[in-house]
């Protein structure tokens, strides 16, 4: 096979240039193997450009089903299990302790902030989970890590960066212990 | 001018560019709306994980609109 078969003798004053890429109203070899150029190949239409951008606008929603769906399994359907965390007299006024309610969940709280009174909350700061530290005598529960605070008795944020309120986990107190009833949607 | 079309090409091309831009804001706000979701998600807030899902999709449900509108330019 010869060069001019394949359509590569293409010169035009002694310099190569693109050789032809028909013979006898037909492709030559060398067409057929590449029948696309490199602008053609490279070129992109705006409107190939928003249909990108909507498939990606797509694959956000997806995202967000996903996060969706997550969060609909993990929302708690169930009745809270009701568990003893504490007997009174464990505990003096200004006083604290951690628990777990339910079981093999993140550290709680619980404070007694009067003779007849409890609360209890996620220990978890709210902005990076650090754990935070009752200031019972300034009704307030603080995080050392940002300087972070919090009402004591609602669980708001008060001050620092933190900007979520601390999840409250539900008591009751009946003879002489104190019992975990349930927690309180932190949206609530 | 193109068969069927009520633009000449010169009057289709800022039309093409509007929509161009307009899609990329709205993906751009998408992005925004799926990190922010992320962040309450994991704070434990789930309250606003459903509106976001649905304001997602009527962004998507608009970008179509729009993509639909420029096939048909």
């Amino acid at each position: 096979m010869n060069q001019g078969e394949i359509g590569l003798q293409e010169t035009v004053n002694g310099e190569a240039t693109q050789p032809g890429d028909r013979q006898h109203g037909k492709p030559t070899r060398w067409r057929r193997d590449f029948p696309i150029d490199w602008p053609e190949d490279d070129y992109i239409s705006r409107r190939e450009l928003v249909k990108f951008v909507v498939l990606t606008s797509g694959a956000f929603v997806a995202g967000q089903g996903w996060i969706a769906l997550k969060s609909w399994m993990e929302a708690p359907r169930n009745a809270w299990p009701v568990a003893a965390v504490a007997t009174v007299e464990e505990l003096p006024v200004g006083g604290a302790k951690t628990f777990h309610y339910p079981e093999g969940s993140p550290p709680r709280l619980l404070v007694r902030t009067g003779p007849e009174t409890f609360v209890a909350y996620d220990q978890q700061c709210t902005h990076l989970l650090c754990p935070v530290i009752p200031a019972v005598e300034r009704g307030q529960l603080h995080c050392p890590c940002h300087n972070g605070w919090f009402d004591l008795e609602t669980g708001r944020p008060l001050a620092g960066p933190p900007n979520r309120p601390l999840t409250r986990i539900l008591l009751q107190v009946r003879e002489g212990t104190v019992y975990a009833t349930g927690v309180e949607d932190a949206a609530a | 001018m193109k068969w069927g079309s009520r633009f000449a090409r010169s009057q289709r091309m800022p039309i093409v560019n509007g929509i161009l831009i307009f899609v990329i804001v709205i993906v751009v706000l998408q992005l925004w709306l799926l990190t922010a979701t992320m962040n309450a998600y994991l704070g434990g807030d789930f309250t606003i994980v459903v509106p976001a899902a649905l304001v997602s999709l009527l962004c998507l449900a608009l970008n179509v609109g729009l993509l639909w509108y420029l096939y048909r330019l």
